[in-house]
């Protein structure tokens, strides 16, 4: 198994009264509640606990990529990534990631995941998500109905940026380029493993088994809503003939690790409620514009999402209502542990991206449920898909010779390790 | 008043429905981003005049092709393809709302193939002083206030009658607009504005700028706007009518129309 600690970096100042006065916490979130240099703190205590995440021995470490989001502090999550490769230098530094069609010319990111994987030794974990309707159409005005066209040949770009070795003409329908040649190339070959955050149709499936690309499910109602949603995945593996490796897919799971249950409580329904009634609170309207999502997958769920009761669910659940309904994962480590394992074999993964930072949740806490996790749940988990212990292909392949935050360039020299 | 319904299929292979009726100098009309009601009083009135050709764009009715299409200049030549594949000769052209900015790029790409302009509360500028709201992101129940002076009535034609409570109606009503609204996005999204302001001065044929006095989605200030770009352009606002001017005073802007196509 493979641990990823993730940040969201939720805002984690926004008043008690935000549901009833503010419209949506995405797009037009009124952006007076951001206060710059309460910021400067918040930067820094996420990125700090996201360090801690290393020491304390998790696989990776996770940043993604959102838009005028109160959730979200980073609309370029390569610039954390950046400052994080620099004072680490075992994790992976997972980034889920750049949306495609939103960088203009996305060769920007084959260059930048090019420089972090350099930078940080080959620890890069590099995930291309079509992006949510939000960032994509609402906050960068992509036209809806021809998104997954514009992202699906930025793809092909970067990819073949990573792959060629001469300079190469690039005629696309929304990027034309005469000179593609990609400096710096990445250390990791052919190419940094490929995460793709998706939702449940069959074209975002088959685009990861095309491609052999990581499929990770990214949603915030946990593991039991998840399932039926992953058994769809793996029934279209098993069609394309496919190995069934755990490691192809990922997924994201709110936890919360106290001492008891009921500590569990008494330490984090304050922040689980902050995060599921106040960060997200979306504004309908914004949550799929129309043409984002095809009318064949409309067909599927429309219904659900579009139903009042949909819209005013989260803030009507209850602790024990988020926990039994296992949107998020919480208790004793024996509770947690026991949860992790069903929803580990239940959906078949072999990543976990952890969130265990949640909604405005302090930095002791954080640390505390963090520190749980890895020391008395995280080392019964490690060794449940023995069959696939050697499957590495999902993940990082760092450079062995690479520097330690703690030494530096000038203890490369000394070892001989660089030729300075 | 009869109306035919033909199917036609232009040059690039787009397959659209047009509706036909009376007889006189031919009028075509492209429908706005919400696509034709049900019931359109308005083309029946005019057809007691005039040759009408309602066509429906591709992804709205019955019409397809709507993969053919991916930007304004696809619109506007698919604009003329259907003009072309239903035989007519320098037809008067009318267009509302998205069908207004269309048939406007049309006129200044051929200015001497159509005899006279109509454009009812026309999408295609932009005054950033008097933005137009977002109606991609309405939800629903939303549509009707921004649309119509008078809500009520107006919720009634949108839907046509359908109870936007049932989960079932909700859903024929959301995937249809999706449907529509997503081609619609081709050329409105995420700003209407394809610059049409810088082509408007070609225009040669004689223009009617209509506009319901009560616009909440295009206010009234952009009939000034088109009236200032465009070479030959007279205005006439409605009173008691919104964005929705032809379906909310269909007698006003019928005499409207008719007094200046003659």
């Amino acid at each position: 198994m493979k641990f990823t600690w993730f940040n969201l970096m939720p805002w984690p100042y926004l008043p008690d009264d935000f549901r009833e006065k503010h419209h949506s916490v995405w797009v037009d979130i009124p952006n007076t509640l951001y206060d710059p240099q309460k910021g400067h703190f918040v930067y820094h205590q996420y990125m700090d606990q996201l360090e801690y995440a290393e020491a304390l021995g998790f696989d990776g470490i996770g940043c993604n990529e959102h838009h005028q989001n109160g959730y979200g502090l980073m609309p370029s999550p390569n610039i954390i990534a950046a400052g994080l490769a620099r004072r680490t230098s075992k994790a992976a530094i997972a980034v889920i990631g750049n949306s495609l069609a939103l960088y203009n010319p996305p060769i920007r990111v084959a260059e930048e995941f090019a420089m972090l994987d350099v930078i940080s030794g080959g620890r890069l974990l590099a995930g291309f998500p079509v992006g949510t309707s939000m960032d994509t159409n609402y906050c960068y005005g992509q036209i809806p109905a021809l998104t997954r066209e514009k992202y699906a040949e930025a793809h092909e770009l970067v990819m073949r940026a990573w792959h060629e070795d001469k300079p190469f003409a690039f005629d696309g329908k929304y990027n034309q380029l005469r000179h593609v040649n990609l400096w710096p190339k990445p250390i990791q070959k052919p190419n940094p493993p490929i995460y793709i955050p998706g939702g449940g149709s069959i074209e975002t499936w088959d685009f990861c088994l095309d491609n052999d690309h990581n499929y990770s499910y990214l949603s915030f109602t946990g593991y039991l809503r998840g399932k039926k949603l992953l058994d769809g995945y793996w029934d279209r593996v098993a069609k394309r003939g496919k190995d069934e490796s755990p490691y192809r897919a990922a997924f994201a799971q709110t936890i919360c690790v106290a001492d008891t249950d009921a500590e569990a409580e008494k330490l984090y329904a304050e922040h689980v409620n902050y995060f599921y009634n106040r960060c997200l609170h979306i504004y309908g309207g914004f949550a799929d514009a129309p043409g984002y999502r095809t009318i064949k997958t409309l067909q599927a769920d429309v219904v659900n999402a579009l139903s009042e009761d949909m819209q005013n669910l989260f803030p009507s659940l209850s602790w024990k209502d988020l926990v039994d309904g296992g949107y998020v994962i919480a208790g004793s480590p024996e509770t947690v542990r026991h949860r992790m394992e069903d929803l580990i074999k239940g959906l078949h993964v072999g990543h976990i991206f952890c969130l265990l930072h949640v909604g405005n949740m302090p930095d002791w806490k954080t640390r505390h449920s963090s520190k749980l996790f890895a020391e008395k749940v995280m080392p019964h988990l490690r060794n449940m898909w023995p069959e696939w212990k050697d499957d590495n292909r999902w993940w990082c392949n760092p450079m062995e010779t690479r520097l330690q935050p703690e030494h530096g360039v000038e203890k490369a020299r000394q070892d001989g390790r660089i030729p300075l | 008043m009869s109306v035919n319904m033909q199917k036609i299929e232009t040059k690039r292979g787009a397959k659209v429905r047009v509706f036909e009726a009376g007889s006189g100098a031919p009028l075509v009309f492209m429908h706005g981003a919400g696509g034709l009601f049900p019931q359109n009083p308005f083309l029946d009135k005019l057809a007691e005049r005039y040759h009408v050709y309602a066509t429906e764009f591709p992804a709205y009715g019955e019409s397809t092709g709507e993969e053919l299409l991916e930007d304004m200049q696809d619109f506007a030549l698919h604009g003329w393809d259907v003009i072309t594949a239903l035989g007519l000769t320098k037809p008067h052209i009318m267009g509302h709302s998205m069908g207004g900015m269309i048939a406007a790029e049309m006129a200044c790409l051929a200015p001497n193939d159509l005899t006279k302009l109509v454009l009812v509360a026309s999408a295609g500028l932009w005054i950033g002083e008097h933005p137009i709201p977002d109606i991609f992101s309405f939800l629903p129940h939303e549509f009707a206030q921004y649309l119509f002076h008078d809500r009520t009535q107006g919720e009634a034609m949108l839907t046509g009658g359908l109870d936007l409570k049932n989960p079932e109606a909700l859903k024929e009503f959301y995937i249809g607009n999706s449907k529509r609204l997503s081609m619609a996005g081709k050329i409105l999204f995420p700003i209407p504005n394809r610059r049409l302001s810088k082509r408007l001065y070609r225009l040669t044929a004689p223009t009617l700028v209509v506009w319901g006095k009560s616009d909440k989605l295009i206010p009234p200030v952009y009939a000034d706007r088109f009236k200032a770009l465009i070479p030959q352009a007279e205005v006439v606002q409605i009173a008691e009518a919104g964005h929705m001017v032809p379906y909310e005073q269909p007698e006003a802007f019928v005499a409207a129309v008719t007094r200046f196509l003659g």
